[in-house]
């Protein structure tokens, strides 16, 4: 049990140290190797509290994959690291505030919520016993079978998203194509033109 | 001191607002604003599988999936959107979006 609390407060403090300073690292790549950090310890968190297959899924996805889109983007764009850093504090006395606002609501929440007597008796899928079905397996049963209509729409909202996304960075270049009517069309008096070149002046 | 629900939710709930203040903070670069809505999705996420482990019910572990999948979608649209709109104005900065603003 310490070593269970011991770790949560590891990991818990390595992500929010990471979060820290993906939001204020001088260099975008300092802040996405943050944010990789950050999904790490969480998917850590994930572990420890028995969601083996969110955690799986958070490195596969995150870890896998946004976070290589962000650092793919933040290396293909050319950006002035120098000019990126003005105004930095400008937004901050407001920024806190608004912060500050938030952190208080949650807390306020966090503190003062309670259960519904009917929550115990009303659950939605109760977790089965570990040594009667996994994590990944009582996922399954519920995501297949009650979820199965939101679990299509998820996997169209990432068709429709990856199809987005490749509209909107394709670029039609100037590709050469040979047109053979054009060819065959050409006349050589279009196309020539014949200068009497004067020497020491050039065409 | 076991760790109970209320670490969880202390945890998600400073996330978040390192996530708010990161969008405050970093009006210059669009990227690090993205950065900063994953981790806000994150934090909800961090909620979600801590209220489905304390209440022994599958439904949130699922439906953070569902909050990973939304997250993935909007990191790449978003990207997209930011390299095409640094091929036309060089620049990813939040005041240099006003195209729009007529």
């Amino acid at each position: 049990m310490i070593l269970q609390t011991l770790a949560f407060y590891l990991f818990a403090a390595i992500l929010l140290v990471s979060a820290v300073v993906v939001i204020s690292a001088r260099n975008p790549v300092h802040s996405v190797l943050c944010l990789i950090l950050a999904f790490f310890n969480a998917a850590a968190l994930f572990v420890l509290i028995g969601a083996e297959f969110l955690a799986m899924i958070l490195v596969i996805v995150y870890v896998g994959a946004v976070a290589v889109l962000f650092l793919f983007v933040v290396m293909m764009l050319d950006i002035d690291l120098a000019e990126m850093r003005q105004g930095f504090l400008n937004y901050l006395p407001i920024g806190a505030l608004v912060g500050l606002v938030l952190f208080v609501e949650l807390v306020i929440v966090a503190g003062l919520w309670q259960y519904e007597p009917a929550m115990a008796t009303g659950l939605g899928q109760p977790v089965p016993p570990l040594d009667v079905r996994s994590n990944t397996a009582a996922i399954g049963d519920v995501l297949y079978t009650r979820y199965a209509l939101l679990f299509q729409a998820a996997g169209i909202i990432l068709l429709i998203a990856m199809i987005g996304a490749i509209v909107l960075t394709l670029r039609h270049r100037h590709i050469k194509r040979q047109r053979i009517g054009e060819q065959v069309r050409r006349r050589p008096e279009d196309v020539i033109r014949l200068h009497d070149a004067r020497r020491g002046e050039g065409v | 001191m076991a760790v109970g629900l209320e670490h969880y939710l202390a945890l998600a709930a400073v996330l978040f607002t390192l996530g708010i203040l990161g969008i405050f903070l970093n009006r210059k670069n669009v990227i690090i604003i993205l950065m900063s809505v994953e981790l806000m999705l994150l934090a909800v996420n961090i909620n979600l599988v801590a209220f489905s482990a304390e209440l022994g019910d599958l439904v949130g572990q699922v439906f953070a999936m569902f909050v990973l999948t939304v997250a993935a979608a909007e990191a790449a649209i978003g990207l997209a959107i930011l390299v095409v709109f640094f091929r036309n104005r060089s620049s990813i900065a939040v005041e240099d979006i006003s195209t729009m603003k007529g």
